[in-house]
């Protein structure tokens, strides 16, 4: 009888990774997995230093030559100045608690991708050059010298963390290691080596005040499409107003809301709602964006672009800032804006002109984020909702990171929810609220070359959502954050087919009866409401 | 084709190479059901071997499927597959699980290789949970037999492999188009 083949000779693919330790293995860039470096021009428009041609992928950055010197400097400036950060380098454990709760590591299984290795990326570096032992010990104290392959690994993991601070969530120390990787990109910056994909919104924000470097009348034009399609649908014709002087409230959002579907949708939400209410608010086609991919490049960055907001609430003279469904727009807001330019005094403590509520949590900031404002409304009742409109719909909800994490709002948008809308189920309980797994795309990520790690990150996400789909038949996954009604669509597309993507408002907007309007015989997509129909067909 | 038609496609190849050794090869299927656990949890672990120690250990200790879906995916999707190359289960049945690993395989590994790999290694889990068996010759022919399911439904993994594979250059292409939507729809409607 013939020999049988062994196993390992019909199957000879070395399946084992290289058993070396994690400082001995070089970042492997992986096609999928990495954005494009920074166009020149882009760090030229704000200022930022070291522009030139550059790609991640080759072997020669065109680094300073000096790029260790100025590394360095960065860091013990930064040591200096952030007290927390020193404090996150010299404390951690490793008791290893944080290690499991990154959606990129559960998504990709790659153990840099452990919060506490990401850290310790950088740590190393740390220990190497401004602790005694580091200095002393070297190796042994577990440091190691600023090398092209140590900043090509940061460089590589600094930008497969979306900084959603899940992880500091289950860290007995509360490090966070989004504020690691928020200084690691820092120092990147000093080396002109931001993404494209970042740094493109960072200079065209810093000279249009949005994202995509629109003039004016484009930001004007574009509202006013909306509200003809919010005429065709509910026979209301809305008008909004902008820069108007005066005005009570300013109302801002992020630029995905005006351009990209399915944001549009949810824009169109906000306007029926305001018209609906007779609100006094004004937008600003200078101030045309809440998000600030600034956070993602550096303090300094961030700081320059937000002020643009408080900047117009002056000029016009508004009372208060309503901010539209956004989430790291928030985490700007909340948690850097004081710091950065002190009480806005020259704003009142936001009342709710229809409720008389008295935001008085913010009354450093004077914004309210609309999920409460429009909680306020409801559990006041104050609207006329029709639920059944949304009927066709099976939902549940995303808590983006930023508002959950960075705010705690967690009760609004599923108070809104539910009286919108009649079938609402929530994911797993380890999978929302606190522990809320990310889109997978925040922090500057949701670029379309690194789509793979998106959906690698974005996993746990999709996996939670696939459960919901299949035990109650989801089929509209709703949510807070521009970022996420960009990012969950591919996501969704890819995991759980079938399901779509919205923010709050445009539920609001389908139940919401407005005073005078005609029969409603298509949702906010212009998409046919399923009964009516069903109705017409009989 | 759409991933159902390849299922299709591969289920009626399937069967029709059932037919022609279902008799003969009634012991070892016997032999292999009856050691489901042993080879599943055998395949499971060559799987998790194929991910740095760091991360093996972890995807083997938690049990919870949402915070560790990796194992999740991997468990179901191998079961998926055994019941059908192994218990005879129709494949359609098996296809959620089946897209699910192969979704997750065709996003974490970078060549096809790599990510279709853990299928094969199905042969290796039996014929070590077999091995006395396999030296007494008697089965030889069966496993052969059986063996060629499973390259069936390899081949079928390929397939939905480069579906997910054009899935994901799509979403790329489509990326700044969604995203500038509106704007798109503005310009067109001026021109
Ligand atoms: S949980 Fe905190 S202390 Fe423990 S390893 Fe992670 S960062 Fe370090
Ligand atoms: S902040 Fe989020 S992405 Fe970054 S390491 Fe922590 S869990 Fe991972």
């Amino acid at each position: 009888m013939a020999k049988l083949p062994t196993p390992d000779e019909l199957s000879k693919i070395n399946y084992k990774p290289p058993e070396k330790r994690w400082v001995n293995t070089p970042a492997e860039f992986k096609d999928g997995f990495w954005c494009f470096g920074t166009r020149p021009k882009y760090l030229q428009a704000v200022d930022m230093p070291n522009p030139r041609e550059w790609k991640p992928i080759e072997d020669d950055w065109k680094l300073p030559e000096n790029w260790k010197e100025i590394f360095l400097e960065g860091f013990a400036e930064r040591l200096k100045k952030y007290r927390s950060f020193r404090l996150f380098m010299d404390i951690c454990v490793r008791c290893g608690a944080c290690a499991d709760k990154c959606h990129f590591f559960l998504g990709t299984g790659d153990p840099k991708n452990m919060p506490v290795l990401r850290a310790e990326l950088l740590r190393s570096v740390y220990r190497n050059y401004f602790t005694t032992s580091g200095k002393l010990l070297g190796k042994l104290a577990g440091a190691r010298e600023i090398t092209f392959d140590v900043l090509r690994e940061l460089w590589y993991y600094a930008f497969q963390c979306t900084e959603c601070r899940r992880c500091s969530v289950f860290c007995p120390y509360g490090i966070d290691t989004a504020e690691i990787t928020i200084i690691c990109r820092e120092l990147l910056n000093l080396l002109g080596l931001n993404t494209d994909w970042t740094m493109g919104p960072v200079a065209n924000c810093y000279r249009t005040g949005n994202h995509l470097g629109l003039e004016p009348h484009t930001i004007k034009s574009i509202i006013e499409s909306m509200v003809e399609d919010i005429e065709t649908i509910t026979g209301i014709k809305i008008e909004p107003t902008f820069n108007r002087k005066g005005a009570e409230i300013l109302f801002i959002t992020p630029s995905g809301d005006l351009f990209g579907d399915p944001g549009t949708y949810t824009c169109m939400g906000y306007m029926m709602l305001f018209h609906e209410l007779g609100l006094n608010y004004t937008w600003s086609t200078l101030a045309a964006e809440g998000g600030n991919f600034g956070l993602f490049t550096s303090n300094e960055m961030a700081k320059k672009l937000a002020y643009k907001i408080y900047a117009e609430a002056k000029r016009l003279k508004v009372k208060w800032i309503l901010g539209g469904e956004c989430g790291h727009m928030w985490r700007v807001w909340n948690q850097y804006l004081e710091t950065w330019h002190g009480p806005t005094d020259f704003l009142e403590t936001p009342v709710s002109p229809i409720t008389g509520t008295k935001f008085d949590y913010t009354s450093s900031l004077k914004a309210v984020h609309i999920a409460e404002f429009t909680a306020d409304l409801i559990k006041h009742g104050k609207l006329n909702l029709n639920p059944s409109r949304n009927d066709y719909l099976k939902v549940t909800f995303h808590d983006s990171c930023n508002t959950a994490r960075g705010m705690g709002i967690f009760e609004e948008p599923r108070h809104i929810i539910r009286n919108v809308c009649n079938h609402f189920y929530e994911m797993p309980e380890n999978t929302i609220r606190e522990q809320t797994f990310c889109c997978g795309s925040g922090s500057g990520l949701n670029a379309g070359e690194n789509m793979e790690l998106r959906m690698r990150g974005g996993f746990p996400r999709a996996n939670a959502v696939k459960h919901v789909h299949k035990h109650y038949g989801i089929n509209m996954l709703a949510n807070i954050c521009a970022i996420d009604r960009a990012a969950l669509k591919p996501l969704m597309d890819y995991w759980v087919p079938g399901v779509e993507v919205c923010g709050v408002h445009e539920l609001v907007g389908n139940a919401l009866v407005m005073k005078g309007e005609k029969e409603r015989t298509t949702t906010l997509r212009s998409e046919p409401l399923p009964e009516k129909e069903a109705k017409e067909n009989v | 084709m759409g991933a159902k038609d390849l299922v299709r496609d591969a289920s009626l190849r399937l069967i029709k190479g059932r037919g022609n050794s279902r008799e003969r090869r009634m012991g070892l299927k016997d032999l292999i059901i009856a050691k489901k656990t042993a080879i599943l949890k055998r395949w499971f672990d060559m799987i998790l071997g194929t991910y740095p120690e760091e991360t093996s250990n972890h995807l083997r200790k938690q049990a919870d499927p949402f915070a560790n879906p990796i194992s999740h995916t991997i468990s179901k999707g191998i079961e998926g597959i055994f019941s059908t190359v192994i218990e005879g289960t129709d494949i359609e049945s098996a296809f959620p699980f089946l897209d699910n690993i192969i979704k997750l395989r065709a996003v974490q590994d970078s060549t096809p290789s790599g990510a279709i790999a853990f299928i094969l290694l199905l042969k290796k889990a039996i014929r070590e949970e077999l091995k006395d068996k396999i030296h007494e010759g008697v089965i030889y022919h069966e496993l052969l037999a059986l063996e060629s399911n499973i390259d069936e439904i390899t081949l079928l993994c390929f397939d939905l492999y480069m579906k997910c594979r054009e899935k994901v250059y799509e979403l790329k292409a489509n990326e700044v188009k969604n995203m500038t939507f509106r704007l798109l729809q503005r310009a067109n409607h001026n021109l």
